[in-house]
């Protein structure tokens, strides 16, 4: 996901929201509706029950990222938003998929799958399903190994992060794009 | 104290000090309008829900105050959609309550079932289902918090049935806790200084001030700053009044339709600062070609306001009082202001040579195009075979003389709008009121309506166009009935003027669809019917005189019917998407600027 300059198209936002309903509609809607695009978008409850996450990976080509940021914070559910540059992020995902695996190929399948630190799920007649948990990008590539065998069924749950160890400090909270706009946080 | 749902909303509306609500009722809402029979809150019955919106925007936008207005579920709610999208755009106050049917109900197509949070959440700050009758106090005044809060805007609260008519204890929430709603307000000193040192280097700065200004109560507060740094003002549409029009260093409205000096003022200046205002593409014409040799000081309360067209060399966010007297308080104190802005007289000459030569002109209004000199005489539009017709802005200019001088104006949309905010002097803040971002036509007659409400003692007159009244006019029948005596002043040129104004200049004057007849309906007949005295004006020498006796008549709205030329067009105009410096003046000055261009040329 990086241009022909090799800068990269996307940043990945972890938005802190107030676990109300509507919450994924009003912060869905606000990106159709200002034209950004969100590349993947995962939710899920945290440790407190008030508050839930939202991982959100946005094409910065489309709008500039303090820009989406800004507009995120006036969303009154919104209670924080940390933004994490590729480059300073552990970002992991997770797929399911169930690929053809005739008994001639099913040593083959299994053997890709333990390559990738991936595990078995499921196995049928001439079907196997696999789970593997690891970077987007040896999802990706995990996804190009196994089309050849014949993909029944692809799910993907979109990314989460971290910051990496070390750069936690930089893993800036809301607005940092906007140095020069200096607002009583 | 145990009360209902409903006894609960009209009490919470009650300790939010509200005093009128504007709405209608229907099934959903029933359970609410009970106590409201019971209550010291005024209830404005509107023959539409929109009018009720719209009501509710002019009432805020001449008070201040939040505006109230309570319709029903489905068709009530969504009918009151496009106020709630005016008043966004528009930065205006408002808080909607809607009936919803019962929560067992929702989701099952229920008769008069809209997903009104659903359609309204990109056009409200923010809006609330709710669910339990013991969060209506809270929910009430978290609305009302946010609604004014910041940069104000529309809320809305969806009450099913069933809540409203179930019972709670009554209690009163102290604060209201909003962990994700923080706006700013206090301006950062850096960026102060960061502007102060702008302004100081700038030798041809323009102050670019919005309606941010008027929701800022910072009228003062730009007057100040514009004296103190001898810096020319433009005001937008929105922020018509917030310095007066009789102010030396005002040049009026830039953009599309902005004078000359306004707009040619921001193209050559070489600092903008931007107090609420938001770079709108009516002002800013191409963006790329807007402005282009000026720094940028943006003030705006809403972050994501600055940097979203241009990026500003010093943005700040904050309330723009606090921050326009902050700049003001740094430059004054840096202790060379005086010096500063003796060093800018040349630029001050220059915009007041261009404000002299370029005026607002229109045909008939003069040998020297002086706007103020237009006679009664040559007040007319004649074309072969038709009788002549009422120069539109001839009929403002007369309406602007004949009308005391605390009158507040509304307005629709197209082009009565923009010869009402050129043509009118606006010397009072709160005295303008229009739909400026939405471009809601249909706006003025239930705006100048909700301004009359907040603002009794005040003589309220709408301009409109022929279009324009036929989409709200019903709420005259309100207006009858509740006695509220606004006037309408219709500029009846017979047809969608500004739809034909385009069609004439980019569509090889081919009009399509866009004639209405100025005699189909009788506007007379239709004032009268609606319990309004009706008046019709044909010629010049009648116009002051039925603008005398409307300002006569205090007991019933009245409703003239101006016969305007239509082929009358707005200028300046810059072309849609053009640059601001092929701005498009009146023909009969087109010498003028010719002659200025070459000689500027000849200069350099």
């Amino acid at each position: 996901m990086s241009n022909r300059q090799g800068v990269p198209r996307h940043h990945l936002l972890t938005v802190l929201v107030e676990n109300k309903a509507g919450v994924l509609a009003r912060v869905a809607g606000l990106f159709s509706r200002r034209g950004y695009n969100i590349f993947s978008l995962a939710v899920a409850p945290t440790d407190d029950e008030r508050f839930s996450r939202i991982s959100i990976v946005v094409d910065v080509e489309s709008a500039p990222l303090e820009q989406i940021v800004a507009q995120l914070d006036k969303l009154v559910n919104v209670v924080e938003i940390s933004e994490l540059h590729p480059s300073e992020a552990r970002e992991a995902e997770l797929l399911l998929v169930t690929v053809g695996a005739d008994p001639g190929e099913r040593a083959q399948v299994i053997q890709l799958v333990g390559v990738y630190n991936g595990s078995i799920v499921d196995v049928g007649q001439r079907e196997i399903s696999v789970m593997l948990a690891g970077s987007p990008e040896s999802l990706d590539d995990f996804e190009e190994l196994m089309r050849p065998y014949g993909i029944v069924e692809l799910q993907r749950t979109g990314r989460v992060a971290l910051p990496k160890l070390g750069s936690r400090a930089s893993a800036a909270s809301l607005g940092r794009g906007l140095a020069a706009v200096a607002g009583s946080e | 104290m145990q009360l209902t749902g409903a006894q609960a909303l009209v009490k919470s509306l009650e300790m939010q000090g509200v005093e009128v609500v504007f709405g209608l009722p229907g099934g959903a809402i029933l359970p609410v309008y009970d106590p409201i029979i019971d209550s010291s809150i005024r209830h404005i019955l509107v023959r539409h829900e929109q009018g009720a919106g719209h009501m509710a925007e002019g009432y805020a936008h001449v008070t201040g105050q939040p505006g109230v207005a309570m319709v029903t579920s489905g068709p009530g709610a969504t009918n009151i959609v496009t106020p709630l999208c005016d008043a966004y755009m528009d930065s205006v106050p408002l808080v909607c309550i809607t009936g919803q049917v019962p929560s067992t109900s929702i989701g099952t197509d229920a008769f008069q079932e809209a997903d009104i949070t659903g359609i309204t959440m990109g056009v409200t700050k923010h809006n609330w289902l709710v669910t339990d009758a013991a969060d209506i106090p809270r929910v009430i005044k978290e609305a009302f918090h946010v609604a004014t809060t910041g940069r104000p805007g529309p809320v809305l609260v969806d009450l099913p049935k069933d809540v409203s008519n179930a019972t709670m204890d009554w209690y009163w929430p102290e604060s209201v806790d909003l962990p994700g709603y923080r706006p700013v307000a206090e301006p950062d000193r850096a960026a102060v200084e960061a502007a102060a040192t702008l302004i100081a280097a700038a030798e041809r700065p323009v102050i670019y001030a919005g309606g941010g200004i008027l929701k800022a109560r910072a009228c003062e507060a730009l007057a100040d700053l514009a004296e103190l740094t001898g810096t020319p003002v433009v005001t937008t549409l929105m922020a018509r009044g917030a310095l007066p029009d009789s102010h030396p260093l005002n040049l009026g409205m830039p953009g599309m339709h902005g004078s000359y000096a306004a707009v040619t003022a921001m193209q050559r200046a070489d600092l903008l600062i931007a107090l609420g205002s938001r770079f709108d593409d009516r002002v800013t014409g191409k963006v790329s070609a807007f402005a282009p040799l000026a720094k940028v000081i943006h003030v705006d309360i809403d972050k994501a306001e600055i940097g979203k067209v241009r990026r500003p060399e010093v943005g700040l966010a904050a309330d723009c009082r606090l921050a326009t007297e902050a700049i003001a308080e740094t430059v004054r104190h840096r202790g060379d202001a005086d010096d500063r802005r003796a060093a800018r007289q040349p630029w001050r000459d220059q915009v007041s040579r261009w404000r002299a030569e370029l005026p607002y002109a229109y045909d008939g209004d003069g040998e020297t195009g002086a706007a103020s000199s237009a006679s009664a005489a040559s007040a007319v539009g004649e074309l072969p075979g038709r009788p002549p017709l009422l120069k539109p802005q001839f009929v403002l200019e007369t309406l602007r003389d004949a009308t005391p001088e605390d009158t507040i104006l509304a307005s629709g949309v197209g082009q009565h709008q923009m010869w009402a905010s050129q043509f009118w002097r606006f010397e009072r803040p709160y005295s303008w009121v229009n739909s400026g971002g939405l471009g809601t036509m249909g706006f003025s007659i239930p705006a100048a309506i909700g301004a009359k409400v907040g603002r009794p003692d005040s003589m309220v007159w709408a301009v409109d166009g022929d279009g324009c009244f036929q989409m709200t006019a019903q709420e005259l029948v309100t207006a009858s009935a509740e006695g509220i005596p606004v006037k309408i002043a219709i500029l009846n040129n017979g047809y969608l003027g500004m739809v034909r104004q385009w069609q004439h200049m980019f569509y090889e004057e081919r009009y399509s669809e866009v004639y209405l007849s100025p005699d189909l309906p009788d506007y007379v007949g239709w004032a009268e019917a609606m319990g309004c005295v009706g008046l019709r004006v044909e010629t010049p020498e009648e116009v002051r005189p039925a603008i005398e006796k409307a300002n006569q008549i205090d007991d019933r709205p009245v409703v003239i019917d101006f016969r305007t030329d239509s082929m009358e067009q707005v200028f300046p105009m810059v072309p849609a998407g053009a640059s601001n410096d092929d701005i498009v003046v009146h023909p009969s000055q087109r010498a003028v600027l010719g002659a200025r261009a070459a000689d500027e040329e000849g200069g350099r």
